[in-house]
């Protein structure tokens, strides 16, 4: 890629994750499910069922609210995406994407401003979970460094999050797309340890956990909280491979969305 | 009532029913995604009910009466956004300009509202029979759950159809869902008020109507015949109902003032 192509790739990169953020940090009926969701988890799972860290087994010195964090964390990540491939959808529907794909001479740079504006979009919920998780007392045995393994694990949960709706959003072109792009990541998110330990879950959920993806990304995030990491290289590398396998994806259903002409 | 009203009102029923009962998006997501979200959180939640006092050993009856409530919410979207549409299309100004009196367009509303809160509360009782979920208060029991889940969706259905009136906007309808969604999270929906840790917490629940509403149909599920449970639960649906129609009715008379 030439230097006239690289900054021209930038330019339709940046205008795109531009438009997109502005829309989804105005619009009040985007914004405030955006922000409110994740508080509404932290809420309802931190406060009202911390009882839940004195059953028996179940070992998390931090306390629950921390427990809880870092699931609320990677949720938000995932439906920072999520919500971000509504914006495609919308998109494609009403026909904006059409004059997008005609002005970028390199189409997947569209996708890639889409990747980046989700990642804004999260980055805006992140900040306000965290001041709102230290704020409420929440524990942190965790190091700075172990820290940011958290907060750099979120940021792959968000692009498969993102590519897996864009791929549908592309596919599919209408907004009615919604559940399609929602619920498979719901189940994937709920399907795992969400409330207590894996070692404490019992039955087909168990069975489920143990091969969820999202249940290493859990895991190691919680151990980085806990201070005492564990699945730390499972976890990156599932979320990698998870964010490779969806690159494919969404980039077919660009292909898919550039011969239906839309 | 007069003929004329129940004519009206016939009218609109019939109306509000076919066009509730042809949206597939207004049927299926209050079915699927309660059952489905029960499910999930009743497989993840079981070991709550090995914390001392907790009244029942299977957390899926325990959860089973959430979706009751879920869906009602699910009627405060329908009926506002239906009612919003009619608004913003011009439908109710056409009927403004007839002898149609806002009372039957707000009952006749209502119609689509509750026969799908009744199709909902159907659907929730056979899902929890099948999977294995009995009614300690038994088939009279299920019937009470019926007629109480009827109330309360038509509670929140004419808060709904308050808030469209107000905007006139489906949009504005759509945006309040993550308020309304405040209500079950800070509830007792997953845990006894009595075994709410967060002082704060189990506060918001004790003051929260949603609580008393899910802890009416519980009742009726875990634990027989309970009558303060019963008699609070009744209680708070008709106190919203009774509001909601207030609220509404002024908001009609806004609305639909004739010049």
């Amino acid at each position: 890629m030439s230097g006239v192509d690289l900054r021209s790739y930038r330019s339709v990169v940046l205008g795109v994750a531009w438009r997109t953020v502005h829309n989804a940090l105005t619009t009040p009926n985007i914004v405030i499910p955006t922000i409110a969701f994740p508080f509404f988890f932290f809420i309802a799972f931190a406060g009202g069922l911390s009882q839940l860290q004195h059953l028996p087994g179940f070992h998390f010195a931090q306390g629950y609210t921390a427990f809880q964090f870092v699931f609320v964390m990677l949720q938000s990540a995932a439906f920072g995406g999520v919500f971000t491939g509504f914006g495609i959808a919308r998109d494609f529907e009403y026909g904006f994407a059409r004059r997008l794909m005609l002005a970028a001479p390199n189409r997947s740079a569209v996708l890639v401003g889409y990747a980046l504006s989700a990642l804004v979009r999260w980055l805006v919920v992140a900040v306000a979970l965290t001041i709102a998780a230290f704020a409420v007392g929440m524990n942190v045995g965790g190091s700075g460094v172990e820290l940011a393994g958290l907060y750099g694990l979120a940021p792959l949960v968000n692009a498969a999050g993102l590519l897996w709706s864009a791929g549908i959003a592309m596919r599919l072109r209408t907004i009615q797309a919604g559940p399609a792009m929602q619920m498979p990541v719901f189940l994937l998110l709920f399907f795992a340890p969400v409330y207590v330990p894996l070692s404490l879950l019992r039955g087909w959920i168990h069975a489920v956990a143990r091969v969820n993806p999202i249940t290493y990304c859990l895991e190691a995030g919680r151990s980085f909280v806990s201070g005492n990491a564990v699945h730390a290289g499972l976890a990156y590398g599932t979320a990698g491979a998870l964010a490779a396998v969806l690159v494919v994806w969404a980039l077919r259903g660009l292909w898919k969305a550039e011969a239906a002409g839309a | 009532m007069s003929g004329q009203t129940r004519a009206q009102i016939g009218h609109l029923a019939r109306r509000s029913i076919l066009k509730t009962l042809r949206q597939p998006s207004y049927v299926i997501p209050p079915l699927i995604f309660p059952t489905l979200l029960v499910t999930v959180n009743a497989a993840g939640l079981r070991p709550s009910t090995h914390l001392p006092g907790f009244p029942t050993n299977s957390f899926l009856a325990f959860a089973i009466a959430v979706p009751f409530i879920q869906g009602a919410l699910f009627s405060t979207m329908n009926a506002g956004t239906d009612l919003a549409r009619d608004i913003q299309t011009g439908f109710l100004n056409r009927l403004a300009l007839t002898p149609m009196r806002g009372s039957a367009l707000l009952v006749g509303h209502m119609a689509g509202v509750m026969v799908l809160g009744m199709l909902q509360s159907i659907f929730y009782i056979c899902f929890a029979l099948a999977v294995g979920v009995r009614f300690q208060a038994g088939v009279v029991g299920a019937f009470v759950i019926l007629g109480l889940a009827s109330l309360i969706a038509a509670a929140f259905g004419m808060f709904g159809a308050f808030l469209a009136l107000r905007t006139g906007s489906g949009e504005s309808i759509q945006a309040t869902f993550p308020f309304l969604f405040i209500f079950l999270f800070i509830s007792s929906m997953n845990t006894p008020r009595n075994l709410i840790a967060v002082h704060w917490f189990k506060i918001a629940a004790t003051i929260n109507p949603v609580s008393y509403l899910i802890e009416g149909v519980r009742s009726l599920i875990i634990t027989g015949w309970d009558g303060q449970a019963l008699g609070l639960a009744f209680a708070v649906a008709l106190t919203i109902g009774v509001c909601s129609v207030a609220l509404a009715s002024w908001a009609m008379t806004q609305r639909m003032a004739r010049t």
